[in-house]
C-alpha cells in the first residue's frame, strides 16, 4: 500500500462513529470490515491487537470534535440534554466533517444542516434552530474582522444621503424566543456548577416571543443587544447597503408621528455610532 | 552562541505554552517568562479578542509560534488558505522559525483535528520533505519539524521513527522540534528504547525541545499534556542537551491547565540541566566603555 492508500484506509476508519459504548464498530457504515482494515495497516504489539490501536484514533477523534461542538454549542446541549445533543452532534460530523484547518468552524454548516433534520430536535425546533442561530452567530462575532470606525467629524462630512456600512463582524438575528436570556442565565450557572448537562425542563425554556437581537463586539468582548422592530429593520437595511435614507425607510412606522420617528432615528443613530458600529466602507 | 546551524535562539532559555486561563495573570502581572509558544492556528483570525491578547503578549515577550494541522505529512497538497493565514501571522509575531508536527491528518480537504502517525516508507518522507520545503519557501521563515506520539505502527515502515525524522529533516533540510516527551511515550506504546531515539537523531537540527507530562492507561500511554513531566522524561531531557548544547525549551500543557506559577515553576525545572553560558572574558575596552 502506498502513503496514499493508507490514509485513505484509516481515515475512512478514523471517521466511522463510534458504537453506544464508545468502542470502534467492527464494520463501517458502508459495510466495510473495520477488522480487515485494520489488520491490513497496522501492526499489533503485545498488548494491543491491530483494531485496538486503531481504535486509540477513532476514539480520539470523535471525543475532539463532540467536545469542540460542546464548547461552542452549550445552549443547545442544555436544551436537548447530553444523550439528544451527542446523537445529533454525530449525525451533523458524519455527514459534514471538517473541511477547515481549525475547529472554530466545524459549527458552520449546523443551521443549515439542521432544517433539513429537525427530526433531532422534535418538539424543540424553533427553540433550537434559534440557539444555533445565536451560538454560531456569537462564534463568528468573537474574531470576525472589524474596519475603522467612522468618527463623528467624518460622519458630518458624508454628504446628506450617506452608505453607512455596519463593522462586518455585527450579526442581526431575528428569533422566534428570547434564547440569549436563556444562554445568559445557563452561563452564570455554569460558573457556580461544574455539574453534567442535563435536559432543561420545559418550564425553563423561554415562551415564543419574536425576538429581535444584533450580537455584538465592545472592546472585544461579545454582547447581546435587544432591538426594537424598527431599529432591526434600519440595521438590517444598512447592512444590505441601502443609504441611510433608504434604511430610514425601511421599517413601517405605522401610527407614529414624523417627531417620534425623527426622534427614533436620531437616537438609535446616535447609540449604534456610540457602539462604534459604523466603519469606513470597505475597499477591497 | 548558537548550538548548531538550526538553533541560532540558544539564548531562548525556558518558555511556556500561551494558554487561555493565563492570559488575565499574564497581562496584569507581567511575569518574567523567557518566551512563550502560540498555536498558530488559535490566532489565525480576522480579528477581536484572539488578536488583541497576541498584540499585548507581543509587547512584552518573544513569541514563536507552533502549529497544529499544517499536516506535512498528508499525501494531498497544502491548504492555501492555511498558508496565507501562517504567514500574515508570522508578519505579525515576526516568529524567529515555526514549527508544525511529522504528522498527518487530512484526505481531500477533510480534517481529523488530530496527529496522525506517519508510515516510517522512503515515499512518506520523500512527499514529507517536500511539503516541508514548500511551507518554508512561502512564510519565509525557518520550519521545524515535531515528533509526535504515536499508538499505531504500520506494515509498510520500513525504518524505524528516528531514522524517519532525520530521512525527512534532511531531505528537507529543515530543523527539527525536538519532544522529549512524545519519544517516551512512543517508545512504551512501541516498546523500544527511548535513549537509542534520543542518541540518532542529527543533533546539529534541533533548533527547540518540548517536555511534557502525559498519561499511563493498562495498555498504553496517551500524550494528553496534563500532567507535570516525569522523571524518566527529564532524563531524556538531560541526555538531549547533553548531545545538542544549550537549545530553546518549552514546556506544553493544555489541559486541567494549573496555574500560571504552577506551570512555569515545572518549565523552569529544565534549567538545572541547561548549562550556564561560558562567563564572558571582558576585554579592556569593553570595563572602559
Amino acid at each position: 500500500m502506498n502513503l496514499d492508500q493508507i490514509q485513505r484506509a484509516m481515515f475512512h476508519a478514523v471517521r466511522q462513529p463510534l458504537t453506544p459504548g464508545e468502542r470502534m464498530r467492527a464494520k463501517a457504515l458502508d459495510g466495510t470490515s473495520l477488522r480487515e482494515t485494520a489488520g491490513q495497516i497496522i501492526k499489533p504489539n503485545d498488548r494491543l491487537t491491530s483494531f485496538e490501536r486503531l481504535e486509540i484514533y477513532n476514539r480520539q477523534y470523535w471525543f475532539r470534535i463532540i467536545s469542540s461542538m460542546c464548547d461552542d454549542f452549550d445552549g443547545l446541549r442544555a436544551i436537548l440534554g447530553d444523550k439528544q445533543f451527542h446523537g445529533l452532534v454525530i449525525a451533523y460530523l458524519t455527514e459534514h466533517p471538517s473541511t477547515s484547518f481549525t475547529l472554530r468552524n466545524l459549527g458552520s454548516k449546523l443551521e443549515t444542516w439542521l432544517r433539513d433534520h429537525l427530526e433531532y430536535v422534535a418538539g424543540l425546533e424553533d427553540l433550537s434552530l434559534d440557539m444555533v442561530k445565536l451560538e454560531w452567530a456569537e462564534v463568528e462575532v468573537f474574531d470576525g474582522p472589524s474596519l475603522p470606525k467612522v468618527t463623528a467629524e467624518e460622519l458630518t462630512q458624508m454628504g446628506p444621503d450617506p452608505l453607512l456600512q455596519l463593522q462586518p463582524y455585527i450579526r442581526l438575528l431575528k428569533l422566534t424566543a428570547p434564547v440569549h436570556d436563556l444562554l445568559l442565565k445557563l452561563r452564570d450557572r455554569r460558573r457556580n456548577d461544574d455539574a453534567p448537562v442535563r435536559k432543561l425542563p420545559s418550564r425553563s425554556l423561554p415562551k415564543a416571543q419574536k425576538t429581535y437581537l444584533a450580537v455584538h463586539r465592545l472592546e472585544n468582548s461579545v454582547y447581546f443587544k435587544d432591538l426594537c422592530p424598527d431599529a432591526f429593520a434600519m440595521l438590517s437595511a444598512l447592512q444590505k447597503e441601502c443609504t441611510v435614507s433608504e434604511a430610514i425607510e425601511a421599517p413601517e412606522w405605522s401610527g407614529r408621528s414624523e417627531e417620534e420617528i425623527s426622534a427614533a432615528v436620531r437616537n438609535n443613530f446616535a447609540n449604534w455610532a456610540s457602539l462604534g458600529w459604523f466603519c469606513k466602507p470597505s475597499t477591497e | 552562541m548558537p548550538a548548531n546551524r538550526f538553533n541560532g535562539f540558544t539564548e531562548y532559555g525556558v518558555g511556556i505554552g500561551l494558554r487561555i486561563p493565563h492570559y488575565q495573570h499574564i497581562l496584569e502581572k507581567k511575569p518574567v517568562v523567557d518566551w512563550f509558544e502560540i498555536i498558530s492556528e488559535n490566532f489565525m483570525v480576522d480579528g477581536g479578542r484572539p488578536l488583541q491578547v497576541l498584540d499585548q503578549i507581543l509587547e512584552q515577550y518573544r513569541v514563536v509560534q507552533h502549529g497544529v494541522s499544517m499536516y506535512f505529512g498528508s499525501f494531498e497538497p497544502l491548504n492555501p488558505e492555511h498558508l496565507k493565514r501562517l504567514k500574515t501571522l508570522v508578519k505579525r509575531t515576526k516568529t524567529p522559525w515555526l514549527s508544525d508536527h511529522l504528522c498527518w491528518g487530512s484526505v481531500d480537504g477533510t480534517y481529523s483535528h488530530d496527529l496522525l502517525p506517519m508510515p516510517y516508507t522512503f515515499e512518506a518522507a520523500r512527499k514529507t520533505a517536500e511539503k516541508i520545503r514548500q511551507v518554508r519557501d512561502f512564510v519565509e521563515v525557518p520550519v521545524c519539524v515535531e515528533n509526535v506520539s504515536s499508538y499505531a505502527e504500520f506494515h509498510v515502515s520500513e525504518m524505524t521513527e528516528w531514522e524517519f525524522l532525520t530521512e525527512v529533516s534532511e531531505q528537507a533540510d529543515c530543523g527539527i522540534l525536538f519532544d522529549v516527551n512524545n519519544i517516551y511515550v512512543s517508545s512504551r506504546n512501541h516498546s523500544f528504547d527511548p535513549m537509542d531515539y534520543v542518541n540518532n537523531i542529527p543533533h546539529h537540527r534541533v533548533a527547540q525541545i518540548h517536555i511534557a507530562g502525559h498519561s499511563r492507561y493498562e495498555k498504553y500511554i496517551l500524550d494528553t499534556h496534563d500532567h507535570p513531566v516525569i522523571d524518566p522524561v527529564w532524563k531524556l531531557y538531560e541526555r538531549a542537551i547533553e548531545l545538542i548544547g544549550p537549545t530553546a525549551t518549552l514546556l506544553e500543557w493544555d489541559d486541567r491547565i494549573p496555574s500560571f506559577d504552577e506551570v512555569h515553576n515545572e518549565a523552569l525545572k529544565a534549567k538545572q540541566y541547561i548549562p550556564a553560558p561560558a562567563p564572558r572574558i571582558e576585554t579592556r575596552s569593553e570595563v572602559f566603555a
